[in-house]
């Protein structure tokens, strides 16, 4: 017997045909539209995130099913992905870091431009995941902070596009003097750059 | 006639006597061990023999032995007749506080890579090889992993609890 049909059996009207994104709180009136500096800076920042997959293992082939049509990234401003550190806004990293592999991974975050953010996907990336070994990295951050964890082994999909959601979150809400306090500059120091 | 495990053994046993020894043939695989000092004059032999002609190796790997006082490590030679399709296995022992063997890197060009590989994991000192670094584990690692008084487990991890493990 076939397996009854659940989903898309009934036809729904498109409510809004493009998805649109909320435009800042700010003050309108006729030929103007007055707001925040960074409410508009960080609209723009965050529904163009450049990302750049550093992907090692399985959490990569989530990532690939993750970029394609049925979960699609795209949706999120994300399409663009890079492998030029140079102009990616966000390193994403999926799978098992090898201690000879962290300062590639360094190298890697070092030569994007700032602003930039760090998203670790998967156990191994977080904690070293159950590779609790002599030749494994016990998590990204002990040489790169991370903004996002993403827990799983591997986690879904969906669990990557909330933990994408989650970025761009921060990156929305970001003061655009973060990057120059002296907070951030302790908080690089500690990892040895600059 | 084809070559089989027993002319081999009374070959290598014509040439080196009584200097050979633990001889046995786990699952058809003749394996012997030796003196150390002799591991490249065996090796040369069953290189050079026109009948033996073991001249692809296979695999070389180390194993620890901490109960074997005197011969803790092992370093094991895999070998391979190409024409007459026989491996064997040679094996010779060393002081883990003296761990220098020849090297047989001038022999067979593979063993270059395999006694780096042996080198990073168990420490053995491969003298006379060309670039005896590690290969496989970071450059500034300060201990050989795979020797069993070194736990498996990163020591820089301080989030485990050992109870919730069972091993407390």
């Amino acid at each position: 017997m076939p397996r009854p049909v659940q989903y898309n059996i009934t036809e729904k009207p498109i409510e809004t045909p493009i998805g649109m994104v909320e435009g800042p709180e700010g003050f309108t009136g006729e030929g103007f539209f007055a707001s925040k500096l960074s409410d508009v800076v960080g609209l723009a920042r965050k529904n163009s995130i450049w990302p750049l997959p550093f992907a090692t293992s399985c959490c990569g082939i989530e990532f690939m099913a993750l970029m394609g049509s049925h979960y699609d990234l795209a949706r999120f401003g994300s399409e663009r992905v890079s492998f030029s550190p140079r102009q990616c806004d966000l390193l994403m990293v999926m799978g098992t870091i090898a201690k000879k592999m962290a300062p590639i991974v360094k190298q890697v975050y070092l030569q994007m431009a700032e602003p930039r953010w760090v998203l670790a996907m998967g156990a191994c990336a977080s904690s070293g995941g159950i590779f609790d070994t002599y030749s494994v990295l016990q998590g990204i951050d002990q040489i790169i902070p991370v903004d996002v964890y993403v827990p799983g082994c591997p986690p879904r999909p969906e669990a990557v596009l909330d933990g994408f959601m989650k970025v761009q979150d921060l990156v929305g809400k970001e003061s655009l003097r973060r990057r120059n306090s002296d907070r951030y500059r302790e908080l690089m120091e500690s990892y040895g750059i600059q | 006639m084809a070559l089989s495990n027993e002319i081999i053994k009374q070959k290598l046993s014509e040439k080196f006597g009584e200097d050979l020894t633990g001889w046995e043939e786990p699952y058809g695989m003749l394996t012997f061990s030796s003196n150390k000092d002799l591991n490249l004059k065996v090796l040369q032999f069953l290189y050079d023999d026109p009948e033996l002609q073991f001249r692809f190796l296979t695999d070389i790997c180390a194993v620890h032995y901490p109960e074997k006082k005197g011969e803790e490590l092992a370093v094991v030679y895999h070998l391979h007749n190409l024409i007459d399709n026989i491996r064997i296995r040679f094996k010779i022992y060393t002081d883990i506080n003296i761990p220098d063997v020849f090297s047989a890197s001038a022999l067979y060009s593979a063993a270059n890579w395999m006694e780096r590989e042996t080198y990073d994991f168990y420490g053995v000192n491969f003298v006379g090889h060309p670039n005896l670094k590690r290969i496989l584990n970071v450059d500034d690692m300060e201990y050989f992993p795979m020797r069993k008084e070194f736990p498996l487990e990163d020591q820089t991890r301080i989030d485990k609890d050992d109870e919730m493990f069972g091993r407390s």
